[in-house]
């Protein structure tokens, strides 16, 4: 059993008075382990694919199974909790809190469950550490770089440990610098740490990091390159 | 180059529900405001009204109120015949002996509330001396007869007021046969009664004030001293509407530094709301500021438009305020007036100045809360707000 | 709660519109308090009165004088055990500027009348013993500067003239809500001056069971009903109640206006809640990716609310109670004891939450029901 089964999903919504139909019938795995890169160009429904493996928007027919679990039928107060569980979502842009420091925003999804400061600050250390930030921790976002700000929204994504980390265009907004160790950070997670990845993305450099790359053409699977790890 | 109008009107209509509240916050202070200084005006006004620039009103020396006053048959007689009072058509002094005492009633509707109403005694030259009395219901009482007329004011507002009615103090019983106007003065709250009725159950042989009319309102000065220099009496002269005046003095300073301080406190309030809403809208409209500036508009006429726009905001409050307000004018409250420790019924006055009043107190909090926003929205750097 | 520190950071982001709203929040609070406070002290004021002391009035009217003969025959009457009288004097110190209280009384029945004057013993006697004596309430002294054993002339209004008292006596009241601002002076001295024996303004009884007050009184006043002067007897709490009524709707008034302020300051809260809801949807709809419920960010916002309106409250009904309730506040004699009852800060307590309720609520909801994905949009 692949860790995300997409089966048999149609997705339609509403823009003013058009009806946009994204998928019509879409199939897809995405195995424990991967680092899968989904790649096409805009309007092509890759978001949708992210927010409906989320659990952020529910499909119009057909199923999305997450670990065993059929997200599309949960709902609402349950995805909140399946969510903190399972999901950690990365943005292009607005992931941080201003108001917070880089602590504790990383520090946010561990106030959903029950542990005590103690623990708490214990994991987020170690998130920092991870994305290397540790002497970082209570900067500001506007006090870092645009680079800091992601690998921050990062550690927040794997602070509770979940059974997957989704990742939206994350390098848009970054420079060739930033991205690479952006990028760095996600092969390191997938390699050493054995996370599952999906990430969104048009960056090439992107693709190269990823094991296995989906291009999506008008919320068609077109090509599949690489192995699934 | 000005910055039109019409942008600031659809940027606030941009924020139709935040600008709304400002407005409201603004109007409620200028409805309390106006709705205060109604209240002090009215009773101001009520009393007066109830003097007439040519009348002197005499009082026993020392005493500062009618009702702490007394003059003996033989005192009004000497007073009567002074040559500084006016003659009436019929050749007699147009002078008027009082009886002046506050009877306990209760008020309607609230057998626990007591007031104390004026009766005063009056003769017939009583509706000379006083200019405006007029009879609006019934007629006056008959010599001789245990009758009353009430005044308007007090009708409806303590037991058995109605005409025909009989009402009971001092151990009698009297009937109303009449209700009377007098100008909207003080008087519409008093029973008056016929001095020879009222003295023997009141306080005896003995007047409390002579009311006359000037033979000339210049010798105003003259009778003063002519009076408190007769040897035979003992008496202060009294310029009716100065005496009415200072009887008002106490209860409305009271209530206009009641009305000062509330309504200050509360623009305080409104004026930071102005400021959060103004701040927040400037903090919106960043980026169409700098291009404003960039395109060339003075940051002066930025500061100007944001002004405008908190002072309009703050005038349609203000608005707002007087049309809560309006509907108050005219209404008849009561108060004891601690000075004359009488009854006094009067009405709110809301007068155009007032609303006036209202306006600019509007459009002040209006400036003063769009101030520092509008200097912010001015002194943007705009390389930083492009951004 | 481990949630604190965001709402807190939420309030930081505008530190200037948060204290401003805080303060008006304050303002309105405090305006509140001594609206009300108006209204409690003259009800505390009617509620003055020793229970077994009664007061016989005339009729006709306050202002009408009581035989003196009645003096015997109320001592007489079944349920009475002590009998006082006073007159009304009236007199004006200085300008007349500033009002006080001064009466006639017959100094050993009246001061064994009220135990409330507490009186040095030695004054005490030095005032019964001398007849142009005077008894003052230490308030006086403040005001104008007056020493015991110095003399004060007053201008008589009602009986006119001037009239020179010395001072050998000062009390202060057990209870705050007692005047301490009344001058006595003897009964004989008014007698003395005017060649003549003046009538009672009033009577003061004492009983011996406050629960036969309504018994005592109609006795009273139906003997002297057919008199020269009808009676109208009561108990002093009446009395005084009756002169609270003289104010006229002084409850509705202030009720009115306290109405009008919380509602306009409801307004400036809410309007500011409002914006910084607006400004945060993206921040929710993180929130919400991340797994925080929609019961969870609308509770943040209503402690947000909540805690503007408590610190609102705090400063606002905490200001006025420690302003009235330490300082010496009388409202120039006329509200004597002048304070903030628990009731209003309860009241006030409540206002705060209602407050909160109906300004975060609005808010609240948007950030729960914000569609995710919706908001997602915009944030990318």
């Amino acid at each position: 059993m692949a860790l995300v089964e997409i089966r048999d999903v149609h997705k339609s919504f509403q823009r003013d008075t058009q009806t946009v139909e994204v998928y019509v019938g879409l199939d897809v795995d995405f195995e424990e382990g991967s680092f899968t890169a989904l790649m096409g160009p805009s309007g092509s429904g890759k978001s949708t694919l992210l927010n409906l493996i989320a659990g952020l928007d529910r499909p119009t027919s057909g199923a999305v199974r997450v670990a065993g679990a059929e997200v599309s039928a949960l709902n609402a107060a349950q995805l909140a909790v399946w969510r903190a569980r399972h999901i950690g979502f990365v943005f292009q842009s607005y992931n941080l809190l201003p108001v917070l420091t880089a602590y504790q925003n990383v520090e946010l999804p561990l106030l959903l469950v029950p542990l005590s400061k103690k623990e708490r600050r214990e994991r987020v250390t170690v998130a920092l550490g991870v994305v290397g930030l540790e002497d970082r921790m209570d900067h500001y976002p506007r006090q870092l770089s645009g680079g800091q700000e992601q690998r921050t929204a990062i550690a927040r994504a794997i602070v509770a440990d979940p059974t997957l980390i989704l990742l939206d265009e994350p390098t848009g907004q970054l420079d060739a610098k930033s991205s690479q160790e952006v990028l760095k950070l996600l092969r390191r997670l997938n390699d050493e740490f054995r996370k599952t990845i999906i990430i969104v993305t048009h960056d090439a450099h992107a693709a190269e990091q990823a094991t296995a790359v989906l291009h999506l053409e008008k919320g068609v699977l077109v090509e599949r390159q690489g192995t699934p790890a | 180059m000005r910055i039109p109008l019409v942008y600031n009107v659809r940027s606030v209509l941009q924020r139709p529900v935040s600008t709304a509240m400002t407005a409201l916050g603004i109007g409620i202070v200028v409805a309390v405001f106006i709705a205060m200084l109604a209240l002090a005006h009215g009773f101001g006004a009520a009393l007066v009204q109830t003097g007439s620039p040519d009348n002197v009103l005499v009082l026993r020396r020392g005493a500062d109120a009618e009702l702490s006053s007394g003059i003996s048959r033989e005192t009004a007689r000497i007073i009567a015949a002074s040559p500084h009072v006016a003659l009436g058509p019929d050749g007699r002094p147009l002078a008027s002996p009082e009886v002046f005492v506050a009877i306990n009633i209760h008020r309607l509707g609230d057998t626990a509330s007591m007031a104390n109403v004026v009766a005063r005694g009056v003769s017939e030259a009583a509706f000379t001396v006083r200019r405006n009395i007029r009879i609006a219901a019934g007629r006056r009482f008959t010599s001789g007869r245990s009758e009353i007329i009430v005044g308007q004011k007090l009708v409806g507002r303590v037991g058995h007021t109605a005409v025909g009615d009989t009402m009971r103090f001092a151990g009698r019983d009297w009937v109303v046969v009449g209700h009377f106007t007098a100008g909207g003065s003080s008087f519409e709250s008093e029973i008056w009664g016929e001095n020879e009725q009222f003295m023997p159950v009141f306080r005896g042989a003995v007047f409390q004030s002579v009311s006359f009319r000037l033979r000339e309102p210049a010798v105003f000065e003259e009778a003063k001293r002519a009076l408190e220099g007769d040897q035979r009496i003992t008496v202060d002269a009294h310029r009716e509407t100065e005496f009415y005046a200072s009887q008002s003095e106490l209860l409305t300073r009271i209530l206009e530094f009641l009305a000062f301080v509330i309504t200050s406190i509360m623009a305080v309030g409104a004026v930071f709301g102005a400021v959060n809403t103004m701040y927040a809208a400037v903090g919106a409209r960043t980026p169409e500021i700098a291009v404003l500036l960039t395109l060339g508009f003075k940051p002066r006429s930025v500061l100007t438009s944001f002004l405008a726009e908190s002072a309009v905001i703050a005038l349609a409050g203000g608005v707002i305020g007087c049309l809560l307000a309006l509907p108050i004018n005219g209404i008849v409250t009561s108060t004891t007036n601690w000075n004359s420790f009488t009854e006094v019924a009067f009405a709110f006055r809301v007068t155009p100045g007032l609303l006036l009043s209202g306006l600019v107190f509007a459009v002040v909090m209006g400036v003063l809360g769009g101030f520092f926003p509008a200097r912010r929205a001015a002194k943007l750097p705009v390389v930083q707000a492009l951004r | 709660m481990k949630y604190l520190p965001l709402v807190l950071a939420n309030l930081g982001r505008h530190k200037r519109r948060t204290v401003l709203t805080i303060v008006s929040v304050a303002l309105a609070l405090f305006l509140f308090a001594s609206l009300r406070s108006v209204v409690t002290t003259l009800d505390a004021s009617s509620r003055f009165g020793g229970a077994d002391r009664m007061i016989v009035q005339n009729a006709t009217g306050i202002v009408f004088p009581l035989p003196m003969s009645y003096a015997a025959r109320l001592q007489a009457t079944p349920g009475v055990t002590a009998v006082s009288w006073a007159n009304w004097f009236g007199g004006r110190y200085g300008d007349g500027k500033r009002f006080f209280a001064n009466f006639a009384v017959d100094p050993a029945s009246y001061l064994a009348m009220y135990p409330e004057f507490v009186i040095p013993e030695d004054q005490k006697q030095a005032f019964l013993r001398e007849r142009s004596a005077a008894l003052v309430g230490r308030r006086l002294l403040e005001v104008f500067g007056w020493r015991v054993g110095q003399d004060v002339t007053l201008q008589g209004t009602i009986f006119p003239g001037p009239w020179t008292f010395t001072i050998r006596a000062v009390y202060t009241p057990s209870d705050k809500v007692i005047s301490d601002d009344v001058l006595m002076f003897h009964y004989d001295y008014l007698d003395e001056r005017l060649d003549r024996r003046m009538s009672p303004g009033w009577y003061v009884l004492r009983i011996a069971d406050p629960a036969l007050a309504p018994q005592v009184a109609r006795r009273i006043d139906d003997e002297f009903r057919n008199s020269s002067s009808a009676t109208k007897t009561g108990t002093e709490q009446a009395f005084q109640a009756g002169f609270v009524t003289m104010w006229g709707n002084v409850r509705f008034l202030m009720n009115s206006i306290g109405m009008a302020v919380v509602f306009a300051i409801l307004l400036v809260t809410a309007n500011a809640m409002m914006m910084s809801a607006r400004e945060r949807t993206s921040e929710v709809a993180v929130l919400k990716t991340i797994g925080f419920t929609d019961r969870t960010l609308f509770l943040l916002v209503m402690v947000e609310a909540g805690c503007i309106a408590c610190a609102g409250a705090l400063l606002g009904l905490g200001g006025a109670k420690l302003l009235y309730g330490t300082g010496d506040f009388n409202f120039v004699g006329f509200l004597p004891g002048f304070d903030v009852t628990p009731g209003t800060l309860g009241i006030g307590a409540g206002l705060a939450l209602a407050l909160t309720v109906a300004s975060g609520v609005v808010p609240a909801m948007r950030a729960a029901r914000l569609p995710v994905v919706q908001a997602l949009r915009k944030v990318e």
